[in-house]
């Protein structure tokens, strides 16, 4: 309990150091709002007309001014208006973030489906053939971009079949539930084989380690048949190193993934961060990288949780 | 791992047919259209980016219009004429012409709009076009006079411009142009969502007469090579394509045909003559001698394009080849050289932006290899769009490879680099009383043939005063599906060819 209210302690610490960072990074790129908007048309304007459109886009006040007036915002729930939607930043990270989640989840579905289960095949059959049939695929996995995984299935389809799931018109789950998986299987598949060779690779190494432990020899000895022992005991120590990651994985993804919703033209949180920058939208990019550490961190906090859960020698002080 | 794709993929195809069948229109006609980039805005007026004309250009109307032989056509006057002593442009409204929300476009709205654009407070985009008019008339509900300080024989063309739409008088009371679309155009905004999809309807108390479809949905498919394989799947029936390197697989493709015209807008390498040593006018002849254009077409645009002189519109361009050293001589180059006393080279850097356009990077290079033969030493500087623009801007650069917009009249083109007090002159960096007096002229001359003369003289002079090496021009593409008939492109890359199409069943 005294750990969990210490985490949160940090919680604002951190958000105050982000919401900073993040308001004067996407102040130093060069180029602001006007020149991305008016590109060099915008050496046409007349003194008086820029000096109105900088009033227009917020951009006629110092930092400090813009910057305490956002944060002003942020306590009162308004994370101002984006100026390239006309709408107010919070809207659109709402109408966003259920897509980002959905991908998120389904990509982690399928990288643990096949993950997990192909490490413990491979663990248990160390370096035979099949394990080693496993490891290379495992490798090309990982070394495989999940863009290309996303292009080629892309292209097998529409050029071999003559067939796409919908790109660019995304329905929500609720609208159109089977439309929506359509749309969204191939993304998360794309984005799901690369993450699972990284986590088959882990559980292997951790299943490896733990199947050479003494307590799983004792186990063994008195009889009880591998099966059990591997999926009762072994497994269940395995699964700290690979929930790490995938919290960490989940964090990323949780953020949006923006080559992977750029080829299947969703409108997630990664292009709608791409865009922002972009287009110099500085409201919008606030708020959603805001919205995103709080997602990462939430999630770090979550994992933090449940690996204390599972290993009590973390819960109890680390005296192991 | 063979199998387990193959179900999934087999599973993938039954989803996404499954999913079609269930989403069928029912029997209304739609065009499903799909562009890799979206709008940034709806205001007609103070937005100049080429993917929100597509956009706005389906809604909105301008007094006149072009077509695709860039000729005036009416759109929302019917008829027009310059007074004897040119100082009076007169307007005719058609009669017919309403607004999506059911009102009658008058005289009134047109003044309004006028007076926006003019208004500095708005920052209209295209206002420099427009500041001769001092004054403008409305007699009656269909009659605009424009009154101008002197004879412009180029406002006309200017006006053809969605950034000259006229908009509800209403709308601009209400402040409401940022936010929604009350056209007069063939088709009204139903619903966007910003760089994802729009869907439009036909409006059926358009002016212009009938659409022969019910309306259009467009998709923004970010990556191009997505948009052939939303074509080839049949998701979409239209695609608008910036890519050469993509538009040339179309023709390879079963079922799809590329539709291609010539843009205005022109590749050029500009030099920037405030920076050493390129205030040389021997020097920089020299780098135009050095540059074989057809080879840089060739190797960075695949050939998709036509070597051109700075004037790139039909009425105007002419075979360039008789233009200063057009015909790649390394030889006059070295002695070029030497004589601005560089006889053994010298280094300079180059500027362009990733991206914008796509072959920019490519162009780049070959002309480097290009001009390495010579002794001119070139680095490349790529830089992403918006520092690039703001170097640009600031003429912070020796060389910028560029790729800029064309105009149908040379002066509403030109006019901002090549005259003394043109709003990019600072960019430019060069002038002459020559090109200024030129320009003047070719302002306040109506007369068609003696415009020619004094532009073509106009470009002679530039090309050998060699402030910029022009390249060439490129090509706009869209590509449709068998289905979609009586699409015709134009060089302005407009969209609005759109309403004389029909639609297979």
């Amino acid at each position: 309990m005294k750990y969990l209210l210490g985490r949160l302690a940090v919680f604002p610490l951190v958000m105050l150091g982000v919401s900073v960072f993040v308001f004067v990074a996407i102040r130093l790129v060069p180029g602001d709002a006007i020149t991305a908007m008016l590109g060099t048309e915008g050496g046409m304007l007349t003194p008086a007309q820029r000096e109105a459109l900088a009033a227009y886009f917020g951009l006629d006040q110092n930092w400090a001014v813009q910057y305490f007036r956002w944060l002003g915002g942020l306590f009162r729930g308004d994370l101002g208006i984006s100026v390239t939607y006309g709408q107010p930043v919070l809207d659109i990270i709402l109408e966003r973030f259920p897509l980002t989640l959905q991908l998120a989840l389904m990509s982690m579905v399928v990288a643990l489906a096949i993950g997990l289960p192909a490490g413990v095949f491979a663990a248990t059959r160390a370096n035979k053939a099949s394990d080693l049939i496993v490891r290379i695929f495992a490798m090309m996995g990982q070394s495989m971009p999940n863009f290309v995984v996303a292009l080629l299935s892309i292209y097998i389809l529409s050029v071999g079949f003559g067939v796409l799931p919908t790109m660019g018109r995304f329905v929500t789950f609720s609208e159109d539930p089977l439309g929506n998986l359509a749309q969204m299987i191939l993304p998360s598949i794309a984005l799901g084989t690369a993450f699972a060779a990284a986590v088959t690779r882990i559980t292997r190494a951790a299943m490896m380690d733990i199947l050479g432990e003494d307590y799983v020899r004792t186990a063994r000895s008195q009889g009880f048949s591998q099966g059990y022992v591997i999926w009762r005991h072994a497994l269940p120590n395995a699964l700290i190193p690979v929930l790490t990651l995938s919290g960490v994985e989940f964090g990323y993804l949780l953020g949006g993934a923006v080559i992977v919703e750029q080829i299947f033209a969703l409108p997630g949180l990664g292009r709608v961060v791409l865009d922002a920058i972009l287009e110099r939208d500085y409201a919008l990019v606030q708020g959603v990288i805001l919205f995103i550490a709080f997602n990462f961190m939430l999630v770090n906090l979550l994992v933090d949780l449940a690996y204390a859960a599972l290993d009590p020698r973390i819960r109890y002080g680390g005296n192991a | 791992m063979k199998t387990i794709t193959s179900t999934v993929k087999t599973t993938a195809r039954a989803l996404a047919l499954l999913s079609t069948a269930l989403a069928a229109p029912l029997a209304a006609q739609t065009l499903d259209l799909a562009w890799s980039q979206d709008a940034t805005g709806l205001d007609p007026h103070t937005q100049p980016g080429f993917a929100t004309i597509r956009l706005l250009e389906l809604m909105y109307e301008p007094l006149v219009r072009l077509d695709e032989g860039l000729e005036l056509q009416p759109a929302l006057a019917e008829s027009w004429s310059f007074s004897d002593d040119g100082l009076q442009l007169t307007f005719q409204l058609d009669g017919d012409a309403m607004f999506h929300d059911g009102t009658p476009v008058t005289s009134a709205d047109v003044r309004a709009s006028f007076e926006r654009i003019l208004d500095e407070e708005t920052g209209a985009i295209a206002r420099a076009n427009y500041t001769s008019i001092i004054n403008i008339e409305t007699p009656d509900d269909a009659t605009v006079v424009f009154e101008l300080d002197a004879p412009n024989a180029p406002l006309l063309n200017g006006l053809a411009s969605v950034n000259a739409a006229v908009v509800p008088a209403s709308a601009i009371e209400a402040g409401t142009l940022g936010t929604e679309v009350i056209g007069s155009g063939p088709f009204t905004l139903d619903a966007r969502t910003p760089n994802a999809s729009a869907n439009l309807s036909a409006f059926d108390a358009w002016h212009g007469g009938d659409v022969a479809y019910d309306g259009i949905n467009i998709s923004v498919l970010p990556d191009e090579t997505a948009l052939l394989a939303a074509l080839r799947a049949g998701q979409a029936d239209f695609a608008l394509i910036n890519d050469p390197l993509v538009a040339t697989l179309v023709p390879r493709t079963e079922g799809l045909q590329l539709n291609t015209a010539p843009t205005l807008s022109y590749y050029v390498l500009q030099l920037n003559a405030s920076r050493e040593p390129m205030g040389e006018l021997a020097l920089r002849q020299a780098i135009g001698c050095a540059i074989d254009r057809q080879d840089v077409l060739d190797a960075a645009l695949l050939g998709e394009g036509e070597v051109t002189g700075p004037l790139t519109s039909p009425a105007y361009r002419t075979d360039p080849s008789g233009l200063f050293c057009y015909e790649q001589d390394q030889d006059r180059a070295r002695e070029l050289l030497a004589e601005a006393g560089y006889a053994d080279g010298f280094t300079a850097t180059v500027i362009a932006a990733n991206g914008e356009p796509p072959t920019a990077s490519a162009v780049a290079q070959v002309i480097q290899s290009q001009l390495s033969e010579v002794g001119i030493n070139l680095e490349i500087e790529m830089l992403e769009l918006s520092v690039y623009i703001d170097r640009w801007l600031a003429a912070d650069f020796d060389m910028a490879v560029a790729l800029n917009g064309g105009r149908v009249d040379p002066y509403t083109m030109y006019n901002r680099y090549w005259t003394r007090d043109g709003n990019l002159q600072g960019v430019a960096n060069y002038i002459d009383d020559t090109l200024d007096t030129l320009m003047i002229e070719g302002r306040a001359e109506t007369d068609e043939a003696a415009r020619a003369e004094i532009f073509g003289n106009f470009e002679s002079h530039l090309a050998e005063m060699s402030p910029w090496i022009w390249l060439f021009t490129g090509n706009t593409y869209t590509a449709q599906t068998e289905g979609v008939s009586g699409f015709v492109s134009s060089p302005t890359g407009t969209l609005f060819g759109l309403v004389d199409v029909t639609l297979a069943e």
